[in-house]
């Protein structure tokens, strides 16, 4: 073959000019999306932090009109609830994961499960909270924290089982056949070597998805509602919770105390599902590079 | 074969089939002798690895794989659906292709197969693992690193303890798929050196496409092709005078 | 790798028979020129003697060279062995064939007549030149059977040489002004069942490439099953 005449040659400004014209289209597009998520927390920020003091994170919220609320109560029944959240629904979706990705694999059930899964993901929140104002609220004759947890149960729930499925998937066959072939049952192997394997994986599944449902409104608005008393009964009692006082403060309530009190606590939840994410994300990237 | 070798497993008719009635293996008749390394070579997709995995049942991870026919190892025909496989699993180890350690420190790793099978005290345990690993050729460069992620290890060092692991579990024969093939070349004579040593203590079956390497360390060499045994014979005679003209023309490079 | 190692093993068969050809000659002329007798034929082979040295001296660095780079198994590293081991015969029967030549010169000299009676070499010559034309055949063509047959031809020759000395020794004793020309023919005869004997080992070494079996001091017994089998045979 005889060698390529220069005039074939594709140009060389040409290349780099739509090699920069790409460059720059991208990082536009990155700004945009990252200049709107400054803008949000700028807001919140902006119009949260005048009410941010200790007394804010130590007094509980009053009723109407009562001076020197603080948010310190709904934020308790925040942590309860959540915790109740993740008792309630990581356990299961971990199992459901392992056997997705272990036992499940091309069979009928395994598949019938996946799908469900995509499903739920899909529901909107608010249809999650009225039925479990269906079935939890009104047989157990009013609110309750614990309805509050069921309900954001619900939502974690397809997302920590498919990202479960996905983290154990990723381990590759290699070491099962490694353990399998050691004279461990499939069981164990499961659990004591692939979990074992995939554990950061998983436990960023499980941290994202709280993540997610720490800010959730609407499931609460019918299980959880809202109290200005310390929750102090779980089971029984309205319990108090940070993403409905924001409502509750923020647009509902003709107090500019209230108002502002909204956005403090808006700012904290902001806040706390950063920490959250960000920390989980800087966590597991050190744990993968050094191990 | 010389008469006095001892066999140790012992293959009649067997067929292997894949999810979807594929049928990879045809009537394997092989006696692998105790106590020697037998290599088993032939070119990529002929049945060796799919054969090899027949012995340790390992194949039944996969749902639609099945194998007629009788393996017998020491007499006992471990296809039957009694044997108990985990037991099976103990006394037939498996070394793949990538090294797999798993996700605990050196010591655990060792440990984990004791752990598994065995009641021992923690002193036992330590006196073991430190047995396997000198047995392994690992003793010296992990010892003072037991306590360190198995993953931590260079790729050679990670295979050696895939055999310490292995080796642990107290097995009498010794499956290898390929073991080298993912190592660099100065690892890969260290490992050779090792499987020639385990050959005192096991009976160990070798997968290798690297025929240089059949030809280093086996006692005997069995050429698969398309999923039966062509030739089975002594090393020695099988490299420098085969019996089959399919064998000479694989092991001469005029295929595969 | 498998190219590269077929063209050099081609070049190893050219230079083989160059080699076997140049031998040949030597043998050819050297039988001639003690037949005549042809003192300068003689001197010629013995001046050709240097090339076949040389030309051996190569073919053995070629085949460790291959041997080296391309560590052969089974059927090419038997070729290889019996390259090697032929191109050490075709040396000594280029020697062997210098001898001969060597003693015709020497029985020009010392001997200025006619000797009473003449040695004949013409059926000796005869047969050692077809043994040692069908031997190369035989490795060019790896034909077994044609091997056993010159190893049989060699126990001819053997008893010729014998009958050769025997007479010799009596025609000493018969014509003693003579010896000188009965001791160079005694010699000539030696050298000629000796190219015989080396020969017989370039059969031996074809049926050791072919069939893998070192038959060395033996004989291939007849019905022997000379084909490669196809399947395994346990």
């Amino acid at each position: 073959m005889t060698a390529i005449a220069p005039e074939k040659r594709r140009g060389l400004f040409r290349r780099k000019l739509v090699d920069r014209t790409v460059g720059l289209l991208s990082i536009l597009a990155l700004s945009i999306a990252v200049a709107g998520m400054v803008w949000i927390l700028w807001v919140v920020l902006a119009r949260g932090a005048s009410v941010i003091s200790l007394s804010f994170f130590t007094e509980p919220s009053k009723p109407y009109g009562a001076p020197d609320g603080g948010i310190a109560n709904a934020l308790l029944g925040t942590i309860e609830i959540t915790v109740g959240a993740i008792l309630i629904g990581v356990p299961p979706a971990l199992l459901g994961g392992i056997y997705l990705a272990e036992f499940g694999k091309g069979t009928k059930l395994g598949n019938a499960i996946r799908f469900s899964a995509n499903v739920m993901m899909g529901m909107p929140s608010v249809v999650v909270g009225l039925f479990i104002y269906a079935i939890l609220v009104i047989p157990m004759h009013g609110p309750s924290g614990f309805a509050g947890s069921a309900a954001l149960a619900v939502l974690m729930f397809p997302v920590v089982l498919r990202t479960t499925e996905d983290m154990l998937l990723m381990v590759p066959d290699a070491l099962r056949e490694s353990a399998l072939a050691l004279g461990c049952s499939r069981a164990r192997t499961a659990v004591r070597i692939i979990c074992r394997s995939a554990r950061s994986g998983l436990v960023t599944g499980i941290m994202l998805a709280i993540a997610r449902v720490a800010g959730e409104t609407a499931p609460l608005l019918f299980t959880a509602m809202w109290s200005d008393a310390w929750p102090k009964h779980y089971f029984s009692e309205p319990t108090a919770n940070l993403p409905v006082l924001v409502t509750e403060y923020a647009t509902n309530s003709p107090f500019e105390e209230q108002h502002a009190a909204g956005w403090g606590a808006a700012l904290v939840v902001t806040l706390l599902v950063l920490l959250l994410n960000i920390s989980t994300r800087i966590i597991f990237k050190e744990r993968h590079n050094g191990r | 074969m010389d008469v006095e070798e001892k066999i140790k497993i012992s293959v009649r008719n067997l067929d292997f089939f894949y999810a979807g009635g594929h049928q990879a293996l045809f009537g394997n008749c092989l006696e692998i002798p105790a106590n020697r390394i037998t290599a088993v070579i032939g070119p990529s997709g002929c049945g060796k690895s799919t054969h090899l995995r027949v012995y340790n049942r390992i194949f039944e991870l996969y749902r639609g794989q099945s194998a007629t026919g009788e393996v017998r190892i020491d007499g006992e025909n471990i296809l039957a659906p009694e044997v108990d496989v985990l037991e099976l699993r103990r006394k037939v180890g498996m070394i793949f292709q990538k090294p797999t350690p798993f996700p605990m420190s050196v010591f655990d790793n060792v440990a984990y197969p004791m752990r598994l099978h065995f009641k021992l005290s923690k002193s036992e345990i330590a006196d073991r693992v430190e047995n396997a690993l000198r047995g392994a050729s690992l003793w010296e460069e992990v010892k003072d690193k037991l306590k360190k992620s198995g993953l931590a290890l260079s790729g050679g060092q990670q295979q050696r303890l895939c055999i310490a692991r292995a080796i642990a579990a107290e097995p009498e024969i010794l499956l290898m798929d390929e073991p080298t093939s993912a190592v660099d070349p100065v690892a890969t004579l260290k490992i050779e050196d090792l499987v020639l040593q385990l050959r005192e203590r096991f009976t160990v079956v070798i997968v290798t496409h690297n025929m240089q390497q059949a030809s280093r360390i086996s006692d005997y060499t069995a050429f698969f092709y398309k999923g039966e045994i062509i030739e089975f014979d002594k090393t020695e005679k099988i490299f420098t005078n085969p019996s089959c003209k399919k064998t000479e023309e694989y092991i001469t490079g005029r295929f595969g | 790798m498998r190219e590269q190692l077929e063209k050099e093993i081609s070049r190893l068969k050219r230079m083989v028979s160059s080699l076997a050809a140049a031998v040949e000659t030597a043998v050819r002329q050297a039988v001639a020129a003690a037949a005549e007798p042809n003192s300068e034929m003689a001197a010629a082979v013995i001046a050709r003697d240097d090339a076949i040295d040389r030309t051996e001296i190569t073919i053995e660095e070629e085949c460790l060279k291959i041997l080296a780079l391309h560590q052969p198994v089974a059927g090419d590293l038997r070729y290889i062995i019996t390259i090697l081991k032929v191109n050490n015969e075709l040396e000594r029967i280029g020697d062997l064939a210098v001898n001969i030549a060597r003693h015709t010169l020497d029985s020009a000299e010392h001997t200025r007549r006619e000797p009473a009676e003449v040695i004949d070499f013409s059926e000796q010559m005869q047969l050692v030149r077809q043994m040692l034309k069908r031997a190369l055949d035989a490795l060019v063509s790896r034909n077994c059977l044609d091997a056993n047959e010159v190893m049989r031809m060699d126990a001819e020759v053997d008893a010729i040489n014998k009958q050769v000395i025997e007479r010799a020794m009596a025609l000493i004793a018969k014509h003693p002004e003579d010896v000188a020309y009965y001791v160079d023919a005694m010699f000539i005869s030696r050298h000629l069942e000796r190219i015989g004997d080396c020969t017989t080992n370039i059969c031996e070494d074809v049926i050791y490439l072919e069939l893998g079996r070192i038959v060395r001091h033996s004989r291939l017994d007849a019905g022997t099953d000379l084909e490669l089998s196809d399947s395994a045979g346990e």
